[in-house]
């Protein structure tokens, strides 16, 4: 069997640039342009651009549906508004961790992780009475992020939609470039800036045209490097690598995106896991040495095996390397002590309070 | 840039370059176009007794830790102690200022590849 990687519609603008292409989650991406590091300072002290089309979109037209599949209340987001929310399973395992849009016709539109859209879709179909009730969107749009403190300034150049009026979590309908878009205010990175919806058939025209009026701003493409480097900075969690179907939200930290006072598939569970406690936790530490931690390496203290890394990476804001584990709550406070057997090793770290990184000025 | 013409290659992406009894070992810019920025290098220490084939040390990028493999044996004399604050000389510089270790009383090692076998071999795993 051979199993061909997707292209998203911009495909041909990343070989022109010149990028180092990479498998991911079902499609073929851009790694990188120039390097990680370029990329990351650029998101951090200008504007990146990103192609994020391998993203998936399921449209949920049925918000009862959507209230027993998402961690958290739908019904009190306001069309215009999005929430950061969870898919669970029966079990309380985190099957997928989502971005809810509330549309103004009244469906739930769910941007989802590349490799999970078939999945999710088929789960959140199986849910329903009605197979019709679930669209699953994802290879009709193409979806461009624009991070960076200079973003802001750059898509309204671009826009006669008043941006100051789209708070952090929302978005409007508009026209970017002359290509109608939904400019979401969101973003995987800790820096304000946008991602920008729009139908595959105009992505490569919206994609020029921001390299091309953020030339000014010191505009840079960036690639799944940097978003990596730059989201776990942000304490941002990676669905794979942080957290599974096996890890509940008590666990992984996401108590907050937990509406428990409704019913969800996987409420139940995670309310017994909550009055047992948790037997782990997801933690930030720093490493106290140059040793760089990695996914799979395991946490040690006192000699013991007590955890194992999730994510691990050199920060280059920050200038010390970090990473995020599981240990156990005894474990968790900031300022405690652990070990990283980095080839045999112990190295030390420290844990301290997520996220490694908040951007200056928050709006 | 300097004459390469005397440079040797091992199959696992380090060169080695003679000069008298020293031999300079670094990576080849196809490998350090495929790890990416480098960011940390663990290496041995001096004096250390290399086989040729033996594990030298470790380079990490953003992407992922990798072995270093001697090309040649011999006593390390010196460790290129600017990539410890510049490990991306490595990137910038792969047969330059990205040198990695010296070594000293090296034995010819006939497995490793001329400039032309070694550009073939690489052009053989890229596709």
């Amino acid at each position: 069997m051979v199993v061909t990687a997707a292209r998203t519609p911009l495909y041909e603008e990343h070989v022109r640039l010149g990028a180092q292409m990479t498998n991911f989650g079902g499609w073929v991406m851009p790694l990188q342009y120039s390097t990680i590091r370029e990329e990351h300072r650029a998101v951090r002290e200008a504007v990146g651009l990103f192609d994020l089309s391998h993203m998936g979109e399921l449209r949920i037209k049925d918000e009862g549906l959507a209230q027993r599949v998402v961690s958290r209340d739908v019904t009190r987001l306001r069309p215009g508004r999005i929430q950061y929310a969870l898919l669970c399973n029966q079990n309380g395992g985190i099957i997928d961790d989502v971005l809810v849009y509330a549309m103004a016709d009244g469906s739930h539109l769910l941007v989802v992780n590349a490799g999970n859209q078939d999945g999710d879709f088929d789960w959140i179909r199986g849910q329903g009475n009605e197979s019709s009730s679930v669209l699953n969107v994802g290879r009709e749009w193409a979806l461009i992020g624009v991070q960076g403190p200079r973003a802001v300034g750059l898509v309204q150049r671009l826009t006669t939609a008043e941006l100051g009026n789209v708070k952090y979590y929302a978005f409007v309908e508009g026209s970017v470039a002359d290509v109608p878009c939904v400019i979401s205010r969101t973003g995987y990175t800790g820096e304000d800036g946008f991602e920008l919806f729009c139908g595959n058939a105009d992505a490569v025209r919206l994609w020029r045209a921001l390299l091309g009026e953020g030339q000014s701003d010191g505009i840079r493409p960036a690639g799944l490097g940097a978003r990596d480097t730059l989201r776990l900075e942000a304490g941002m969690r990676l669905y794979g690598n942080d957290m599974d179907a096996d890890t509940n939200p008590l666990e992984a930290g996401l108590d907050w995106t937990l509406n428990l006072d409704k019913d969800f598939i996987g409420r139940d569970a995670i309310v017994r896991a909550r009055e047992q406690g948790p037997s782990r936790l997801l933690v930030g530490f720093k490493v106290l040495d140059r040793s760089i931690p990695r996914h799979g390496y395991s946490v040690v203290s006192d000699g013991e095996r007590v955890g194992t890394v999730t994510s691990g990476n050199v920060s280059f804001t920050l200038g010390y390397n970090i990473g995020m584990a599981y240990v156990p709550p005894a474990l968790a406070e900031p300022g405690t002590p652990l070990g990283v057997d980095v080839r045999g090793t112990a190295a030390l770290a420290e844990v301290v309070q997520l996220p490694f990184y908040k951007r200056p000025h928050p709006k | 840039m300097a004459d390469l013409s005397g440079m040797r290659f091992a199959q696992t992406h380090e060169w080695v370059m003679k000069d008298g009894e020293t031999a300079t070992v670094g990576i080849t810019e196809y490998a350090q176009s495929q790890l990416g920025d480098v960011i940390y290098l663990e290496l041995p220490a001096v004096g250390q007794q290399l086989d040729a084939g033996a594990r030298l040390g470790v380079i990490e990028s953003v992407k992922a830790a990798s072995d270093l493999y001697s090309p040649v044996g011999g006593e390390v004399t010196e460790v290129n102690a600017e990539l410890k604050d510049h490990p991306e000389y490595v990137n910038q510089d792969p047969f330059g200022k990205g040198w990695i270790i010296k070594l000293r009383a090296v034995k010819d090692n006939p497995k490793l590849l001329d400039r032309k076998a070694y550009d073939a071999f690489v052009q053989g795993q890229a596709h």
